[in-house]
């Protein structure tokens, strides 16, 4: 923290001052339900209503969109989204609800969208008044994006006809519009697709129907949606017609963190208290190693069978390799930085996969049981944890892809494709 | 990581000016003066495996690596050398490694970081030999390899020593080696000139062409009080202390030798076609490349995060310098194989020079320990702590 805080500007350093003294006194207090995690986690009405309440309070303190200019609802000030969101995390708030739309509709509305869109939109997205979800991935285009089939016919009316199917759509139960990728001619794979956005909300039991996805862990929290005959006005497209592939690499890049706008973000709520709730306990031991001390193999703990050891001092050697990939990777002259960020994804969604597989082979039997079970080791996170982990293996660009932008990208290979 | 690490670590590593300096001054030097080409005339000119037992190396460019001083690096200045820190030693050794140099610079830097740790007299005396520009060889493995638990299979009574010790790295090369030998209960470390009375030195053939490796046999050599670098007692705990620095050099060679065969293995991959394609289109291809590139990455940062932490937290040491060698070793192991394979029919040939980094990389992964074996050593501190 003393690290940021020296390198920060003038400007910086006041509205860090700012940050401060308006979060000692308006950090909500911990809800009655369990905090989640993430924008995507949030489920009910009561989850919402407290993050809503969470994200227009944080933005009338000047905590969101502050780099955004003020006609369009942001702060005007120049690089302190990242003072307010490193302020946000130190002060454990709760999480942002509208994450779609902050991280990833802003940014493209911003440098795509109409002056009079912009204006209309932004200050009611940043604000939380009205949520955002995103229409890219279809059933037959997920890894190949640019084959989405989602059609939008021109009329003679400045008017756009939508018909098609969208997947994976998170928050699209809550959310009031959507980014929407569509394809306006069928000849040109790249250069057929218009970039929109889209009512959801108003047209429900209309031309729009949203519905749950149930995900492979048995919970819901994504979505599909049918678009049958949706009306939009063409002031509701971004950038020209042709050039949606254009205005979808801006929010793939703001997704990965890679956009020229920092997306703001808040969390860490309760992550104090849980750590004093557990004295004398070791809360840093690694979690595999506690575990394999903890369940038997043959009668004896599992970590004395020593392929079980092997293995989890490998998981181990990784998670510190990965941590220490993080600081390697800022020190310019040990380290390509480009090289080692784009890693990240990778390194971090296939070790949780990993490390979770190898939960499941130390528990053995008690591997098959649920969190919903009483005698399941660890309170039956593991096979949840397993589960759960390939949405970080496929969602924002599978591994396989990964592994093509890093082949390609850094290490100069031909595109497969 | 785990219990009691509050990291005292700076997070650049450590890494500042001075490192930049020499890594950007080795890299220069190894570019100008041992490019792939020479090293394979210099070390893959006979292709006969009998003749293993050959020590290949270029006397004039070793004279050169001598007068720049890196052999005294890592010794503290007030032993005569230039105390620079471990990253330091970890930078320069990565940029060896990538050259895949023949010479006895790992061995020696190693020796220094023993002598160093034994705080004596006669030790110091031994690293100012090291600070003229003399190199050494650590000797203590029995006949399967064993090194860190007082297995030398070699005894010291009344001032002669006797026996053979095994898989000595560079003993062609070398001006001394550092001996562990039982005394009595007891182990005792001692420098002993390679051209001693009693001491024959026995090339073994060996794979790697980049190194020369023998063993010792020693029958009534004389060791007299002055070449005894450890006080009684003492050299157990000297060796501990070592050990880090030990595998961080190791390593860091890997490192090194791992990122040169990254990127031939890109450029050839880059270049050929096949099926009117570059081998690099085809994702059985890149996904490899890319798998070893982030091994690489993986094992660099445990290796600089050992090296920081011999320089800033050496309660930690150990145990990261044993995560940052099974990296290193699983690495090498993974991406020599990739780097033969991916270059097809030619990187079956001596003619291609990837089969020269895979010998080197194979001789290191079990040099000092394999990474099973660094594994069940960090079990062991690890659960030993609780």
């Amino acid at each position: 923290m003393t690290e940021s805080t020296n390198r920060d500007t003038p400007e910086q350093a006041e509205f860090r001052q700012h940050c401060r003294e308006w979060l000692t006194t308006n950090v909500p207090a911990l809800p009655d339900f369990k905090p989640v995690n993430s924008g995507a986690e949030v489920a009910t009405d009561e989850h919402l209503a407290y993050y809503i309440a969470w994200q227009k309070s944080a933005y009338d303190a000047g905590l969101v969109g502050c780099d955004y200019p003020s006609e369009y609802g942001g702060g005007g000030r120049t690089r302190c989204q990242s003072v307010a969101n490193q302020e946000m995390l130190r002060a454990e708030t709760p999480i942002f609800p509208g994450i779609i739309g902050l991280g990833m509709a802003a940014p493209t509305i911003f440098f795509h969208g109409s002056e009079d869109l912009k204006k209309r939109l932004l200050p009611k997205l940043l604000r939380g008044d009205e949520l955002w979800c995103q229409g890219f991935s279809e059933p037959g285009a997920g890894s190949d994006l640019a084959s989405v089939q989602t059609f939008a016919e021109r009329k003679a009316d400045n008017k756009w006809v939508i018909n098609g199917h969208k997947v994976w759509t998170s928050t699209a139960q809550f959310a009031t519009w959507m980014i929407l990728l569509a394809r306006n001619d069928k000849s040109d794979k790249y250069n057929g697709l218009t970039y929109f956005v889209v009512p959801i909300k108003s047209e429900l039991g209309k031309s729009v129907t949203v519905r749950p996805l149930i995900k492979i862990t048995g919970e819901t929290g994504f979505n599909e949606e049918i678009f049958e005959g949706l009306v939009v006005d063409d002031s509701y497209r971004l950038d020209d017609v042709g050039k949606g592939w254009t205005v979808a690499m801006t929010t793939l890049a703001h997704e990965r963190g890679a956009g020229p706008l920092t997306t703001p973000t808040s969390g860490g709520q309760g992550k104090s208290d849980a750590k004093e709730k557990q004295p004398g306990s070791d809360t840093n031991e690694f979690p595999l190693l506690k575990l394999a001390k903890n369940c038997a193999r043959n009668g004896k703990p599992a970590i004395d069978d020593q392929v079980i050891r092997d293995k989890v001092m490998d998981m181990m050697i990784r998670q510190v390799g990965i941590k220490q990939n993080r600081r390697l990777r800022s020190v310019a002259g040990l380290a390509d930085r480009q090289r080692l960020t784009l890693q990240d994804k990778l390194l971090g969604t296939e070790y949780l996969q990993d490390a979770a597989a190898l939960a499941l082979e130390i528990a053995g039997a008690g591997g098959t049981l649920s969190q919903f079970d009483v005698d399941a080791p660890d309170g039956g996170k593991w096979p949840q944890a397993y589960l759960s982990s390939f949405g970080g293996t496929i969602a924002a660009g599978t591994s396989e892809i990964q592994r093509n932008i890093l082949g390609e990208r850094i290490l100069g290979l031909d595109k497969s494709k | 990581m785990t219990a009691n690490t509050q990291t005292q670590q700076p997070k650049d590593f450590g890494f500042n000016a001075d490192e930049q300096a020499l890594t950007d001054v080795a890299n220069k030097f190894f570019q100008d003066n041992l490019p792939t080409q020479k090293l394979h005339s210099l070390v893959a000119h006979d292709s006969d495996l009998a003749n293993g037992t050959a020590a290949h190396w270029d006397r004039a460019l070793w004279q050169q690596i001598v007068d720049l001083g890196w052999l005294m690096i890592g010794i503290p200045e007030r032993s005569g050398g230039l105390g620079m820190s471990a990253v330091a030693v970890a930078t320069l050794l990565e940029q060896a490694g990538r050259a895949a140099l023949p010479g006895p610079l790992l061995p020696t830097l190693n020796v220094g970081f023993i002598l160093d740790a034994c705080r004596n007299e006669n030790a110091d005396a031994a690293l100012s030999l090291i600070c003229e520009g003399k190199t050494f060889s650590y000797a203590s493995c029995d006949q399967f390899g064993s090194w860190e638990h007082a297995t030398s299979p070699l005894t010291l009574i009344d001032g002669k020593l006797n026996g053979v010790v095994h898989f000595v790295c560079d003993a062609q090369k070398v001006d001394y080696f550092l001996v562990n030998a039982k005394q009595g209960d007891d182990v005792t470390l001692m420098i002993v000139p390679a051209d001693s009375e009693g001491l024959s030195i026995e090339p073994n053939a060996i794979i790697d062409l980049t190194r020369d490796q023998a063993r010792l046999r020693f029958d009534q050599t004389p060791i007299p009080e002055q070449q005894i670098v450890t006080a009684p007692g003492k050299a157990t705990v000297a060796l501990q202390l070592a050990t880090p620095a030990l595998l961080v050099t190791i390593s860091a060679d890997m490192c090194g030798a791992a990122e040169w065969q990254l990127q031939t293995t890109t450029e050839y991959a880059r270049t050929r076609q096949q099926f009117d394609r570059t081998l690099g289109f085809f994702q059985a291809v890149k996904h490899p490349l890319v798998d070893f590139m982030i091994a690489i990455d993986i094992a660099r940062s445990h290796l600089y995060n050992a090296a920081c932490a011999i320089d800033y937290e050496p309660d930690s040491a150990e145990q990261y310098a044993r995560m940052a060698k099974a990296a290193a070793s699983d690495t090498a192991a993974f991406g020599s194989k990739k780097s033969v394979q991916l270059h097809g029919g030619i990187g079956f040939t001596w003619e291609c020079f990837v089969h020269i980094y895979l010998k080197r990389q194979l001789y290191s992964q079990v040099f000092l320990g394999d990474a099973v074996h660094h594994r069940a050593k960090l079990a062991e501190l690890l659960l030993n702590k609780n």
